[in-house]
């Protein structure tokens, strides 16, 4: 191993200073015993009792479990089929053409796809004199929209790499497309697959600014919730919530890290073994 | 004598019609078990009902465990805010809390339904000089929530000059360290205020001189706020906020420098009051959510939490009222500012109004830093791109 | 057989196609079609003749975002390059310990700045109080030669100031430009530069010959990454920033949120996304121009 200079030492720490700092405060204060976010007065867990006491911000987190899971669902199935169609195309032009719009929402900034979901679907519902369009419906496919070209980037390079030949050779031997899909060409794209419905999960469970545009009265998300408060008064309680959801995120990466570096372990072993 | 047995009917009826609500009203119960299940949606101010926070009474949920109603509750930030969502037509709502000029706006542009007064019966219990008033001169549409006035909100640390006017919010001395409202009708009524002015003027001269004004004072406001005024005020970051009175003794409350005056000049009087939008869905569960508000133990919970003046008898005589006679909200006759109300301006104004205040957010930025970073960034990108075309020819020769 | 899966790939991608036109291309209509009517519906270029009092915002909006992303590089392109450089448990957790601050929501970690930057935060007391003892000092030195400081010491403001607001950006967006350096840098071919090194090429010259063109892409999408949210932002001005930092998102959210002009708003979002591809376009050609002069 090459020897490391200071620089590389040292500069790692200070950026990842710069990326805790902010969140250290924010963990520091969920346990203030008083009212600010500003003044350290003592510890305590009481935002902590107070979240569990919270009806609207305990529904707001079930809202975007809900929208998550189902927009994550929805754009993964579509998006992985959409990467199979587009790698499929024979039309030159076609292909471009559905690469470009499914770029579109990547490069948009997020205000403007928010904003032009909205006036559509408020022009819809006025269309058919219909007030009260905006709630789970309208987010959830504002959601899926958005995820979607994540989910298509991430499994048409794994589609790429596939091996066609695996497939014909599976068809040759009796299986028909369907069943050769299945079989051959999934668990070869599937991590490509994964990673695209975590991603989607993700960004659903972050997005603010699409949502804020597009959701109505009973479909509150999260960060939603957060940016009314941050608009008042704020007092700890959403510090205590994130904290919480750090630390799940926190636990969930190690323990996954943990698992997969032991998998990789046993492999090695058993390669050394054999 | 059919005539008599008539007439006798007749004051019969009479009695028994003007007895009834009184006979009635307290031991008869409407049923209302249909509703369970239902829910209605609440748009409210930020900040502006007893939640439940630090051991007072969560009111949604009370009325969602006696009624069985969900109550989807969400916040505005201001009239405008609300004015904006209702009208987009994106979300509906069975009760918005909006203050008097835009409820007469909503009134006059057809967007609210008539209140069925027979199913809020408590709304007997609002005082009288709080009924029929300006924005709605018949009582059809509206039940009084809370009422209150602006006033000058200040840290006493930071200042020290005597304060009674408007005008040292224009003090160079505090550059940096006033806040102004951040909705076009509170800071222009304080400019308009300070020039003497209506704040309900329809001369566009007025609002032109109103805006030089607010222009004028931009370079010393730290940041336009609205209920973000709280942490800011708390924590000692700005020594002036003009706010609504109720929201100081809340301040006061976290940080006992701040004090409170009402400027010289004149504030305006605000009434904010519950109505009906004629796209709510649930109308008797909304009816229902009014008539609970106005129950003593709800609204002396809600008056303690919110600390705006009530307009509610029994709140005032409640013992339970941690406000009673506080001088900032029930001021005496002779401590009483001079007020004018907001009332609804013509459309046109309206517009004239919302469009200076888009040009004083953008007024006066110095762009000098924006103008040549961007001028030497567009320098170096060209002297880039030429410098890669005569690179690429250079290398076309070589290999020729 | 080709013609068969031509057939299912055009059953299966269906509903994407039709969801694409409904709800990407569609929208997008909606927009243009706002920017050019008036609130009757009818046919007006006024929306657009209006945008004209913005463009300060504008060029404001787009020297912030610009120097934000230009500052994420600056600050990205080493850390990626000694991540993707140590060792594979290093860097499993140091790629981990970036994606973590992802996951708080973004209006919070906005949000904690400001209590950081604040008068009375810890940074500003901190800051102001080191200045003052060293201007206390110099102030004494001064003296002692004969004179003395005219101005009284005044402390410095970090709310409400544009470089808090680039600060916010660079803070929020500085993940999404290391992630695609790394994983250029990473996927780089080794062997490019034991060549290199075989033919002479000392470390300087390596990097500058092979590993950065090598890494232009991954910089291309750090850059539209970081570029594109932080031009369109409205949260970090709203928060970190006071009166003079007005940003374009800021106007096209009041035009939607409060003051009630849909048709402005969607005028200035169409100029916003039009000004945003063109930007995009030139970098892309940056790009392509030297992915030519590499090969």
């Amino acid at each position: 191993m090459k020897k490391k200079s200071l620089f590389s030492k040292i500069y790692p720490v200070l950026v990842f200073g710069f990326l805790y700092a902010p969140i250290a405060v924010l963990i520091l204060f969920s346990f203030n015993s008083g009212k600010s976010t500003a003044v350290f007065e003592g510890f305590s867990l009481r935002w902590y009792e107070e979240i569990f006491r919270d009806t609207a911000t305990l529904e707001a987190f079930k809202n975007t479990v809900i929208v998550a899971v189902v927009s994550a669902v929805v754009s993964t199935v579509m998006g992985t089929a959409a990467a199979i169609a587009i790698n499929n195309y024979k039309l030159k032009w076609f292909k471009q053409a559905t690469l470009t719009t499914t770029n579109i929402p990547m490069m948009n900034p997020d205000i403007v796809t928010g904003i032009s979901m909205m006036l559509l679907f408020v022009f819809i519902g006025a269309l058919f004199g219909k007030t009260g369009t905006l709630g789970f419906t309208t987010l959830t496919i504002a959601h899926v929209t958005f995820q979607l070209p994540y989910v298509i980037l991430n499994v048409l390079p794994k589609l790429r790499q596939t091996d066609i030949h695996l497939s014909e050779a599976a068809q040759d031997l009796g299986c028909t497309p369907i069943q050769s899909f299945f079989k051959v060409v999934l668990p070869q794209i599937m991590p490509g697959i994964i990673s695209g419905l975590m991603m989607a999960f993700t960004l659903s469970v972050d997005d603010f600014i699409i949502s804020y545009f597009v959701s109505g009265t009973t479909s509150q998300t999260l960060p939603i919730r957060i940016f009314s408060m941050t608009k008042k008064r704020v007092t700890p309680d959403m510090y205590a919530l994130s904290t919480l959801i750090f630390l799940a995120i926190l636990v969930l990466l190690v323990v996954s890290n943990i698992i997969t570096a032991r998998s990789e372990g046993k492999k090695k072993s058993k390669k050394g073994g054999a | 004598m059919k005539k008599k047995l008539l007439a006798v009917l007749f004051v019969f009826t009479i009695l028994l019609s003007t007895l009834s609500p009184v006979c009635f009203a307290e031991n008869e119960e409407k049923d209302y078990s249909h509703l369970k299940g239902t829910s209605i949606n609440v748009y409210n101010w930020g900040e502006y009902i007893s939640d439940g926070s630090e051991g007072s009474l969560d009111v949604n949920k009370e009325f969602t465990k006696r009624y069985g109603i969900k109550v989807n509750y969400t916040t505005f930030e201001s009239n405008e805010n609300m004015y904006n969502k209702l009208q987009s037509g994106g979300a509906n709502y069975d009760i918005v809390i909006p203050s008097d000029y835009m409820i007469a706006k909503l009134i006059e542009e057809e967007m609210l339904v008539e209140l069925d007064y027979s199913n809020i019966p408590n709304y007997k219990y609002i005082l009288p000089k709080y009924k029929n008033l300006f924005y709605d001169p018949e009582n059809k549409y509206t039940v009084p929530y809370t009422v209150g006035m602006v006033g000058l909100i200040y840290n006493t640390t930071m200042v020290d000059d005597e304060v009674d006017s408007w005008s040292i919010l224009w003090n160079e001395k505090y550059k940096g360290e006033i806040l102004m409202f951040n909705n076009p009708r509170d800071a222009f009524g304080i400019a308009q205020f300070l020039l003497g002015q209506s704040v309900n003027t329809h001369d566009t001269k007025d609002w032109d001189k109103a805006i030089e004004l607010l222009k004028e004072q931009r370079p010393l406001v730290s940041s336009y706020v609205m209920d973000e005024v709280y942490n800011k005020m708390e924590g000692g970051e700005a020594a002036f906020a003009p706010y609504y009175a109720g929201d100081y003794l809340t301040m006061a409350d976290v940080n006992p420098d701040l004090a409170f005056v009402y400027p010289k000049e004149g504030v305006n009087y605000f009434v904010d009051a519950m109505c009906i939008p004629k796209t709510a869905e649930n109308k008797e569960a909304a009816e229902l959510y009014i008539n609970f508000m106005l129950e003593e133990e709800i609204a002396v919970a809600n008056a303690n939490w919110i600390c705006y003046a009530s307009p509610h008898a029994l709140v005032l005589e409640s013992d339970d009222y941690d406000l009673k006679g506080e001088p900032v909200l029930y001021p005496d006759e002779s401590e009483t500012p001079k007020t004018e109300s907001f009332e609804n301006l013509s459309y046109d104004i309206q517009n004239y109004m919302s469009q200076l205040w888009s040009e004083l957010k953008v007024e006066g930025n110095t762009n000098i830093d924006a103008y040549i970073g961007l001028s030497v960034t567009f320098v170096l990108v060209v002297a880039f791109a030429i410098f890669k075309v005569v690179q690429k020819k250079k290398r076309e020769r070589y290999y020729d | 057989m080709g013609k068969k899966s031509t057939l299912l790939s055009r059953v299966i991608g269906a509903p994407y196609i039709l969801w694409a036109v409904l709800f990407i291309i569609v929208p997008i209509g909606m927009v243009a079609y706002y920017a050019f009517t008036d609130a009757t519906g009818a046919f007006t270029f006024d929306n657009m003749l209006e945008i004209g009092k913005y463009t300060d915002t504008f060029l404001l909006s787009i020297w912030l975002g610009l120097l934000a992303t230009v500052i994420s590089l600056v600050i990205a392109y080493p850390l990626a390059y000694i991540i993707a450089n140590s060792g594979e448990n290093r860097q499993k957790i140091m790629m981990m310990l970036i994606m973590l601050p992802m996951w708080m929501n973004f209006l919070l970690r906005t949000y904690s700045w400001m209590t950081i930057l604040e008068d009375n935060g810890f940074l500003t007391t901190t800051l102001n109080s080191v200045l003052e003892g060293a201007y206390v000092i110099l102030d004494e030195a001064v003296k002692i030669l004969g004179g003395g400081l005219k101005k009284p010491f005044e402390p410095i403001h970090l709310i409400n100031t544009r470089g808090a607001v680039v600060l916010g950006m660079v803070y929020n967006f500085l993940p999404y430009m290391i992630l695609p350096i790394y994983t250029v840098i990473l996927k780089m071919d080794r062997s490019l530069i034991e060549a290199a090194q075989d033919l002479g090429c000392n470390k300087v010259q390596v990097f500058k010959n092979i590993t950065i063109p090598l890494s232009l892409p991954g910089v291309v999408s750090g850059f539209t990454m970081v570029f594109v949210p932080s031009v369109s932002t409205f949260y970090i001005s709203q928060k970190l920033g006071g009166t003079g930092t007005t940003l374009i998102g800021d106007i096209i959210e009041t035009q939607f949120q409060t003051a009630n002009n849909f048709h402005l708003g969607a005028s200035l979002s169409f100029v916003l996304m039009i000004l945003i591809f063109i930007c995009l376009a030139v970098m892309n050609k940056f790009s392509d121009d030297d992915g030519e002069v590499i090969i």
